[in-house]
């Protein structure tokens, strides 16, 4: 009852398409930016903040260092509590195991706290396939649900859509799976949450089994955390009877003290609060107290292939706060559908490639699809160096075609500008060849610069995608090194050669 | 104190003015620049494509070609950046131990121009005389990768007859990303043409920033937009004195380069 990223083409493809929707563009430079301000405002509160994020780092560091003996220490914990622990190697065996529990109980129906892991594994549709509906109930995955949309951003899936188009969803979508909305429902934001409240209601005092991530897993206790904003995580972890949580490996903090900093950094870095509204944490079964059933499947699902990675290793630190999504330009303006995960933006960007490796084109796209800028690294709660893994992948993209017997056109440039820069002798030759080609677009050029240089007018080949948009200065007739070496650095005879003024100007 | 300018590859062959005018403002700060004449390109283009192995002549090019200065000076944070983070990076790669030590001494002595000018010369007032309305973009590798800060602001604050005034949202990227700009084309214009916005916005005559290739970019949206906003190289504003100003005017946008040539500045 929902999309699917299988199929999805390469970056710049499906980017071209999120480009032209205008609706979009708008909905998401809105969102953004708001989410944004919301961040910069409250962090900017924290006067120890780099050191805050020192220590966030420094405890999922801690933590994948000697990652098989926390998830040892965290299993026996677990046990001990009165929970049953599930080792899932991959999607398919961890989608088995919820399967399993729920047929168990004879249910066709579970309710859902927002988790990105189960999103990762495709849970709701491999239930749906067993006969098991799957209910989101956060708001945002509630309005992807109804919508059968996919999930545009981590924190806030629906982030694709504005107001008008969730009612029109909830409208038209929520009498078919349970109670339908208000026939005069409205746009406000109070309105339209209090018709998801109304829906959501009967299938929380409903179900029976109950199916959540967590944010974390705290080793030496044995419990786990879930952080969230709207209560219905709540509603899920103490209703039902049993409860299963998919849980990535490298959720495992050491110490219960090792939230401290990571549930300061959260709140702030995600939704740009001071303290999210709810925190739950449960260890096991409590008598009498909430699910008496509980069952935690540990996921690996190419995890264990990160940790492998010297470079991008760190990108299992990421505790999944959206703060890169919401400053990256790239994101801001193609969204996230166009990264074909429910991992979008710069985290997606690695996160997708490590988990799955880049032998398929789409993955493969990944690392390219960013300019580089930083923002992200500087956003980033647990410091990880985004632009540096995004580098990395690219090598690794690269290296992975290096066998190939007819090599990419790029790999041909590549090759040629390694050997003309390798020696300058080279280079300078190429540039008197530029020279010359610059006279002659000079001469059938129409437009000047602002400044007074011609431009070289529409290009073909690779090219035409930055003539197509851009305006491109010719060549100049006399590069530096010419110039230099004609009036001795400048020293005698500065007769204009290069086309422009002798006072500067480029 | 030998100092060498490593002029970069994009403004050797595409921007040989912005070269002129860091010799121009370097010596009238009493520094005898030399230009090594083996210099080529930094490799940034090849790491950041991902071809490692073909950067690794190219850095090695890099270091010797400047071994022996005290400073490297260069009017690009993104070529320092790359020599300051990545060409680590490259040596290691080589497995070449000699390369590693090389690219240790070369890498910190790296300078971008505003850097060198601030921390090392000690000078803020360079002297400049730039009588014009200009907005200041900070390049994202000198803002977040080298962290230059307000150096250029504090040096462009300095210039006699500047109008300097903000520029909306100055701190997101502009879209180049070196070839991000022709893998990704459609979304590297989609940013460019917001920055652009920016830029229009600012009723400023010139765009100033620390990278060619960024305002190569930028400039080549106004261009095509006629929006008659001209790029300058930050070296070419601090560089320009009373009388021997650059000017910001030219020929008016989309003129027909015959007419340029005979009524404008040819």
């Amino acid at each position: 009852m929902s999309g699917t990223f299988v199929g999805m083409p390469a970056f710049p493809t499906a980017a071209r398409a999120a480009l032209g929707d205008t609706q979009l563009r708008s909905n998401l430079a809105h969102a953004t930016h708001t989410i944004r301000d919301k961040r910069a405002a409250v962090v900017a509160e924290v006067e120890e903040w780099e050191e805050l994020r020192l220590a966030g780092a420094g405890v999922k560091e801690a933590a994948l260092r000697d990652l098989a003996t926390h998830l040892e220490t965290l299993e026996a914990s677990l046990t001990r509590a009165g929970a049953t622990v599930h080792w899932a190697r991959d999607a398919a065996e961890a989608c088995a195991i919820v399967a399993q529990v729920a047929h168990s109980h004879g249910v066709d129906e579970v309710v859902k706290v927002k988790s990105m892991a189960t999103g990762e594994i495709g849970l709701n549709e491999a239930l749906e396939a067993e006969g098991i509906a799957a209910w989101e109930t956060d708001l945002a995955e509630l309005i992807v649900q109804l919508g059968e949309d996919l999930p545009s951003h981590i924190l806030v899936p629906a982030i694709h859509r504005n107001r008008a188009e969730v009612r029109e969803i909830f409208l038209r979508r929520m009498g078919d799976v349970g109670r339908p909305a208000p026939a005069d429902l409205t746009d406000e934001p109070a309105v339209l949450a209090g018709a998801a409240r109304e829906h959501l209601r009967e299938k929380f005092l409903r179900a029976k089994v109950a199916v959540s991530g967590a944010n974390f897993a705290v080793a030496d206790t044995g419990t786990l955390v879930v952080v969230e904003s709207e209560g219905n995580g709540r509603m899920c972890l103490t209703l039902p009877e049993v409860l299963v949580s998919v849980v990535g490996i490298e959720k495992v903090v050491a110490t219960w003290g090792d939230l401290d900093p990571m549930l300061r950094l959260l709140p702030r870095s995600s939704t740009g609060e001071r303290m999210n509204p709810y925190t739950s944490t449960w260890s096991g079964v409590t008598p009498g107290d909430g699910p008496q059933e509980v069952h935690v499947v540990l996921l690996d699902n190419g995890r264990t292939r990160a940790l492998a990675d010297d470079v991008g290793r760190q990108a299992l630190r990421c505790i999944r706060c959206s703060a890169c999504l919401n400053v990256c330009p790239v994101y801001e303006r193609v969204g996230g559908h166009a990264y074909g995960s429910v991992y979008p933006g710069p985290i997606g960007a690695i996160l997708n490639p490590l988990l799955n490796g880049v032998s398929d084109e789409q993955t493969a796209s990944l690392p390219y699809a960013s300019s580089l800028c930083g923002a992200c690294f500087e956003v980033c709660p647990v410091r990880i160096d985004i632009p540096s893994v995004l580098v990395d992948q690219r090598a690794q993209v690269v290296d992975s075609h290096r066998g190939d017997r007819i090599p990419k056109a790029e790999a041909v440039a590549m090759k040629a500008a390694a050997w003309t820069f390798s020696d300058a002798r080279r280079l300078g030759l190429a540039e008197r060849a530029s020279g010359l080609a610059g006279r002659v677009m000079g001469r059938f050029s129409r437009t000047t610069l602002p400044g007074g240089r011609t431009a070289a007018g529409r290009l073909p080949g690779p090219a035409a995608g930055w003539t197509g948009a851009r305006d491109l200065p010719a060549p100049p007739k006399e590069s530096f090194r010419e110039w230099w070496a004609r009036t001795d650095g400048g020293t005698h005879d500065d007769q204009d050669e290069s086309g422009t003024t002798k006072g500067g100007g480029s | 104190m030998r100092v060498a300018l490593q002029v970069t590859c994009v403004n050797d062959a595409m921007f040989p003015d912005t070269g002129k005018a860091v010799v121009r403002l370097l010596r009238r700060l009493g520094v005898d620049v030399e230009f090594p004449a083996a210099q080529t390109c930094c490799a940034q283009p090849m790491v950041n494509t991902g071809y490692f192995d073909e950067a690794v002549p190219v850095v090695r090019n890099f270091v010797d070609a400047f071994a022996g200065y005290d400073a490297v000076v260069t009017p690009s944070g993104s070529c320092a950046g790359s020599v300051r983070h990545q060409h680590a990076l490259v040596a290691e790669r080589s497995g070449d131990a000699a390369l590693k030590t090389a690219v240790a001494e070369t890498a910190p002595k790296t300078y971008e121009l505003t850097e060198f000018i601030v921390d090392v010369l000690g000078v803020t007032d360079v002297g400049a005389y730039f009588p014009h309305r200009v907005t200041y973009h900070p390049t994202c590798h000198s803002l977040r990768m080298l962290g230059v800060g307000d150096r250029p602001q504090r040096l462009l604050e300095a210039v006699r007859g500047i109008q300097l005034v903000d520029l909306p949202q100055a701190e997101e990227c502009c879209g180049f990303g070196g070839t991000f700009a022709l893998k990704n084309a459609d979304t590297s214009v989609a940013m460019g043409a917001d920055k652009a916005r920016h830029v229009r916005d600012t009723g400023a005559e010139v765009l100033v920033a620390g990278d060619n290739s960024c305002l190569m970019h930028i400039g080549g949206m106004l261009s095509r937009q006629r929006a008659g906003v001209r790029v300058m190289h930050l070296a070419e504003i601090l560089a320009s004195t009373e009388g021997t100003e650059a000017e910001p005017g030219g020929p008016a946008v989309g003129e027909r380069a015959e007419s340029a040539k005979k009524g404008g500045r040819g």
